[in-house]
């Protein structure tokens, strides 16, 4: 009897001592130099509603990345056509992923598969139907590869705002696909979440093209764009009024340069104005292709998108070697931190739309932890002298118990490095109460036996058996309702499933386990009469 | 200490009749108040739409607040007090830069720059909404299945449907309460209705376990025999229990704060019917079903 107490003792001296042990770091400010090595770093990780921060939920418009690709494509597939001689009247990009074509000959249906073949293995015919002597062909992605092609873009994305993230410094975000198409991204105390939120969902996709000098931008403004251009629109602020406007330009379609080709971008403080602007460096390649470039348009404008609106369109007034550009224009000293931050992470490859934003002050959640710990505290005091006055010494070996429920709940959190919310201290506070039914149910069948005239030693040991089975069916299916929330839940609701989960876990061990060692403790060897419970 | 008296002997299969009448008149109010009220009052977890909660250094007006946002033309702002100069603002429209812009300046045109401070922003959008509903229900679906199983697997298959029909009569009246006291229904709000679940089958389990036992030892006796002395037997243990759990539950409603100031209310009213249906309700519907399954066997022979 004595031994089996003895390892009883030793075992809920290791749990408690393990227990206690991941606790230090959360209740010591700072554990003395010598002793620091032997203890785990991490305090009982918080959640954004406790200590502020930022949740978004993103969904990649990967529809969008498709539908680019296919435009590019259309280009090459027209020069294809055209270098095999395949007379065709209409290549273009139609609605959604999907280029429409028409071949003026029966016959070039064929030689249009074998380019497919050769070429442009991603495509495929999806429909064709005869039209004046030659067919009319609607061509699509096929449906492996497209999904394929989104599952990287998406995986492009998350990389992509990780970079950015990273750049702009926050500390432990988390960045985690979620489903087909989403990203979960969550900024622990970012304190100007607007700036957050742009510096992650701008595309930053940067380009380089001519304008279309040879027409007139007016006549384009009337609706006639001509073939190969497109109206853009630049902003433009009047420095005295400080009213904001938009400069219409006319552009060649043809991206010469994109963003991908950049090595780095810092932002530089103009010598004259005292005004920041980005300066960018190209890689070897985008260097050579820029040199070539602005040697060959020397005396024309070339303009500096970013996404679709003109930044600047300055003349180029010589070969540009050495692969250095810059991006002028109203820019705060943040504006140009962050937008030379986007471009060094790169474009997103699809432009993404925010689902979900839940943003907490740091000042709420400070009063959320005040409120909780206070509300916990209450709620274990009302218990505690309750199960006093109830069971009387029994009672206080139920509380005693408890008070190791919730160190070892603790200890659990932090060593699993588990996160710890708002309604996660809801489900403490419930465990609190929830965790003494176990021994609601035991002293009650102790007090039921001893009413049959058992001695009190007989009456324990009934009353641990005979409740056991009650608490195991009780808690496993209280356990299953909290596993069913843990799988479903979003959020702050997954850490009120964890603690509840954990904490009747525990409970069952301190209510059953450890409370029979007490007991055993008081009666061994010893004949007692009566009992307090 | 004691609250029930050893040797207690209430009659609560007698008094059968009288509960299902008072259960049934629950179910159709909680039913009415839901329909009449032209559904839940969904939070932005489930209808979409955005909240921005703001603190003001002094005191602001419900008025004043209402005439900044009237201004900027979000017009179906509610606005809703939940502390010191503190208040929620919930509009459909989806967080937008030009609205967190607007706002800003609207507050700041009527309570001055520094008056206020932006504690908490929170956006769902149509596509998470609906998500999030899904998954509300098929938790809670799941959970009463999940439930169903176990109590099958453990006990018999009718005393899981008689516990399962008191889980959902929990669910039905808990959402009942809340709809007459037109408090929105969000996520957190879903988490205490499984909760209840939880709570309300281990309050059930406790009685069947001891039915089960009490069979065993006589099995001459017929379970509506049976069925009262276990239900009396455990009620002290029923009754404490609740009582410890509402002794937190009523710290985290007065302590707690305003996030979990509902959660605590709805679970006090799951706790409270819940201990209710594991008294009045489950046993009596797995006597029912013994009735039922009697008389079928009679008409046989």
């Amino acid at each position: 009897m004595f031994k089996s107490l003895k390892i009883r003792l030793a075992i809920t001296a290791v749990v408690c001592l393990v227990a206690v042990y991941f606790l230090v770091p959360t209740f010591v400010a700072q554990i003395p130099s010598p002793l620091d090595r032997y203890f785990p770093k991490d305090k009982i990780h918080l959640g954004l509603d406790l200590q502020g921060g930022m949740h978004l939920i993103l969904e990649v418009d990967a529809d969008k990345a498709l539908e680019s690709m296919m435009e590019r494509t259309a280009g090459d597939l027209k020069e294809s056509l055209m270098e095999n001689r395949i007379r065709f009247r209409n290549v273009e990009k139609a609605k959604g992923a999907a280029i429409t074509m028409e071949l003026s000959e029966a016959s070039g249906k064929s030689a249009l598969e074998k380019i497919l073949n050769e070429q442009f293995s991603d495509l495929e015919i999806t429909s064709s139907a005869p039209r004046e002597g030659g067919q009319l062909i609607t061509l699509g992605v096929k449906n492996k590869r497209a999904a394929d092609l989104k599952k990287l873009t998406v995986e492009h994305s998350v990389e992509t705002i990780r970079n950015r993230v990273d750049q702009f410094g926050v500390a432990e975000p988390e960045i985690i696909p979620e489903g087909e198409n989403r990203i979960m991204v969550q900024l622990p105390g970012i304190k100007d979440p607007e700036r957050a939120k742009n510096l992650i969902g701008k595309t930053a996709l940067l380009e380089f093209k001519l304008v279309d000098e040879e027409n007139s931008l007016d006549e384009a403004l009337r609706g006639n764009v001509p073939e190969g251009s497109v109206v853009a629109y630049g902003a433009r602020e009047d420095r005295a009024s400080g009213q904001r406007g938009q400069v219409p330009y006319l552009l060649k379609n043809k991206t010469l340069l994109t963003g991908a080709s950049l090595e780095t971008a810092k932002v530089q403080i103009s010598d004259r104005f005292g005004e920041p602007h980005v300066s960018m460096k190209f890689n070897s390649q985008g260097a050579a292709d820029f040199d070539r470039i602005t040697n060959e348009n020397v005396r024309k404008r070339l303009a500096i998108v970013l996404d679709g609106v003109v930044h600047s369109a300055p003349v180029i007034q010589e070969r540009i070697s050495g692969g250095q550009a810059q991006i002028t224009g109203n820019f705060t000293m943040e504006e140009a931190r962050d937008l030379a931050i986007v471009l060094r992470a790169g474009a997103l490859p699809a432009p993404v739309n925010i689902l979900e934003e839940r943003t907490v002050g740091p000042s709420l959640g400070s009063d959320s932890i005040r409120q909780g710990i206070m509300a916990t505290l209450i709620g274990f005091f009302l218990v505690v002298v309750f199960m006093f006055i109830y069971y009387r010494l029994s009672g206080l070996v139920a509380d005693s118990v408890l008070i190791l429920n919730v160190i070892v709940l603790l200890g659990i959190l932090a060593g699993f490095k588990a996160t710890l919310t708002l309604p996660g201290i809801a489900g403490i506070v419930l465990v609190i109460g929830m965790a003494v039914d176990a021994n609601v149910l035991i002293f009650e069948r102790i007090r039921e036996e001893l009413r049959l005239g058992k001695p009190p030693r007989a009456a324990i040991d009934a009353g641990y058996s005979k409740a056991f089975v009650t608490i195991l069916d009780s808690n496993v299916t209280t356990l299953i309702a909290a596993l069913f929330l843990f799988a479903f839940g979003t959020g702050p609701v997954k850490g009120f499933a964890l603690t509840l989960s954990i904490g009747i876990v525990v409970s069952v061990f301190t209510a059953v386990f450890v409370t029979r060692i007490i007991f055993d403790y008081f009666i061994w060897n010893r004949s007692i009469s009566r009992i307090s419970v | 200490m004691e609250f029930i008296k050893p040797g207690t002997h209430f009659d609560f299969v007698g008094k059968m009749k009288i509960a299902l009448g008072i259960s049934a008149a629950l179910i159709i109010i909680s039913i009415l108040s839901v329909v009449l009220r032209g559904g839940l009052n969904f939070g932005i977890d489930f209808a979409g739409g955005t909240i921005i909660q703001v603190k003001f250094s002094k005191a602001a007006p419900a008025d004043a607040i209402r005439n900044a946002f009237a201004g900027i033309n979000v017009g179906d702002a509610i606005i809703q007090e939940i502390g010191e100069n503190e208040v929620i603002v919930r509009t459909n429209q989806p967080m937008t830069k030009e609205l967190q812009v607007k706002v800003a300046e609207a507050m700041t045109g009527q309570f001055g720059a520094g008056a206020y401070e932006i504690r908490r922003i929170e956006f769902v959008g149509p596509k998470v909404g609906r998500d999030l509903t899904n998954k509300a229900i098929l938790s809670i679906v799941f959970a009463w299945i999940g439930m169903l199983i176990y109590i099958a697997w453990r006990f018999e298959f009718r005393y899981g449907l008689g516990a399962i029909i008191a889980l959902i009569h929990d669910t039905i009246i808990t959402i009942g309460a809340l709809s007459l006291l037109n408090k929105e229904f969000t996520l957190v709000i879903v988490a205490a209705l499984l909760t209840i679940i939880g709570y309300s089958i281990n309050d059930t389990i406790v009685v069947f376990d001891r039915i089960r036992e009490n069979r065993k030892k006589d099995l001459k006796k017929s379970l509506a025999e049976i069925i009262n002395p276990s239900v009396n037997e455990t009620l002290s243990r029923t009754i404490l229990t609740a009582f410890t759990v509402i002794l937190v539950l009523l710290s985290l409603f007065f302590l707690g704060g305003p996030v979990i100031h509902d959660f605590a209310f709805a679970l006090l009213v799951g706790v409270v019917i819940g201990t209710y249906s594991s008294i009045f309700i489950a046993s009596p519907i797995v006597l029912a079903f013994e009735n039922i399954q009697i008389s079928k066997g009679k008409r046989k022979k």
